[in-house]
């Protein structure tokens, strides 16, 4: 689906950084952009597309200010999984809708949790369940909640 | 903590994934939501103000665009968190950083250009903080797709 032959040119970049702080909430929102680029509307909105076709974004869209939404239990499950396990337990937590994300990550001698995973809930008791419902499927029993206390920084990843 | 009607709800469900790509966005989603492109962009506004839609715009995906990110646990001591929050604030290139409750205390996600910077940011770090930390980069990935379902 998404060719990795395919680099940006140097008119996809500007796009993106154009982009990336986000775009007005107007009538026609790629205006300013498609003026500064020399390009069409349309074809801004077809670079878009292009750019999410071959993965260079993956997603054009909102993101969420989950807090203010009164989405505050945000919950970092981290586990300790048998290295020779890490590619079925993966897959199996990765399949919990409620699972945002899910990541392997290296171990320290301080750190021996090895597998991560996001839930993002209304409450901590949602968390904890979703918790214990891949504890119970996967087996892993040596894991912990890291609920996050306080926000330092949240922006999009920057060009 | 903001209050949402079901048309706001609505709203936010809608412009996580299937923001309609179009020259008319607004326009166009409005004709899904069954209300007008004015009262849509009003209450648009009114989402961001109160911080509900932090933006609109593109999810960059760093490695496909030869960049490199990785997450960062650091343990501060209790007294200097503000101080070494902000320390690791400064630096552009982290996009998260948050307090959480562990010996790892604070965990920030930091994206660079290539491998060289990440690793100059966070031995800058280092240096500047003077607090143990792990660098904890993707070996793999299972899943990343945040879409927050609002209810």
């Amino acid at each position: 689906m998404s060719n990795d032959n395919v680099v940006m040119d140097e008119v996809d970049t500007r796009l993106l950084k154009l982009t990336q702080d986000g775009i007005p909430f107007v009538h026609s929102p790629f205006a300013i952009i498609s003026e500064e680029l020399g390009i069409t509307e349309d074809e801004v909105v077809q670079r878009i597309e292009q750019l999410q076709k071959n993965g260079f974004i993956r997603r054009f869209g909102a993101s969420i200010g989950h807090r203010a939404i009164g989405i505050t239990a945000n919950a970092m499950c981290t586990w300790n999984v048998p290295d020779e396990r890490v590619e079925e337990v993966g897959a199996v937590m990765a399949g919990f809708t409620e699972v945002t994300h899910c990541y392997e990550r290296p171990r320290y001698p301080d750190w021996p949790y090895n597998l991560f995973t996001m839930v993002h809930s209304y409450t901590k008791e949602d968390c904890e369940y979703v918790a214990q419902e891949i504890s119970r499927a996967t087996g892993i029993t040596d894991y912990n909640l890291l609920y996050s206390v306080r926000e330092f920084k949240k922006t999009g990843v920057r060009l | 903590m903001i209050q949402l009607d079901d048309i706001d709800k609505n709203i936010l469900n809608l412009i996580q994934l299937d923001f309609p790509l179009d020259v008319h966005p607004f326009e166009k989603m409005s004709f899904q939501l069954g209300i007008s492109e004015e009262e849509l962009l009003e209450r648009m506004g009114r989402l961001k103000e109160e911080g509900a839609v932090r933006r609109i715009g593109p999810v960059i995906n760093t490695k496909r665009v030869g960049g490199t990110s990785t997450l960062v646990a650091l343990k501060a001591p209790e007294s200097k968190i503000d101080e070494i929050a902000e320390l690791i604030n400064q630096h552009q290139e982290v996009s998260h950083n948050y307090l959480r409750q562990a010996d790892y205390n604070i965990w920030f996600t930091v994206s660079a250009a290539n491998k060289e910077r990440l690793e100059q940011i966070i031995n800058d770090l280092q240096e500047e903080t003077g607090c143990p930390l792990i660098n904890l980069p993707t070996k793999r990935l299972f899943k990343i797709g945040v879409k927050f379902d609002v209810k």
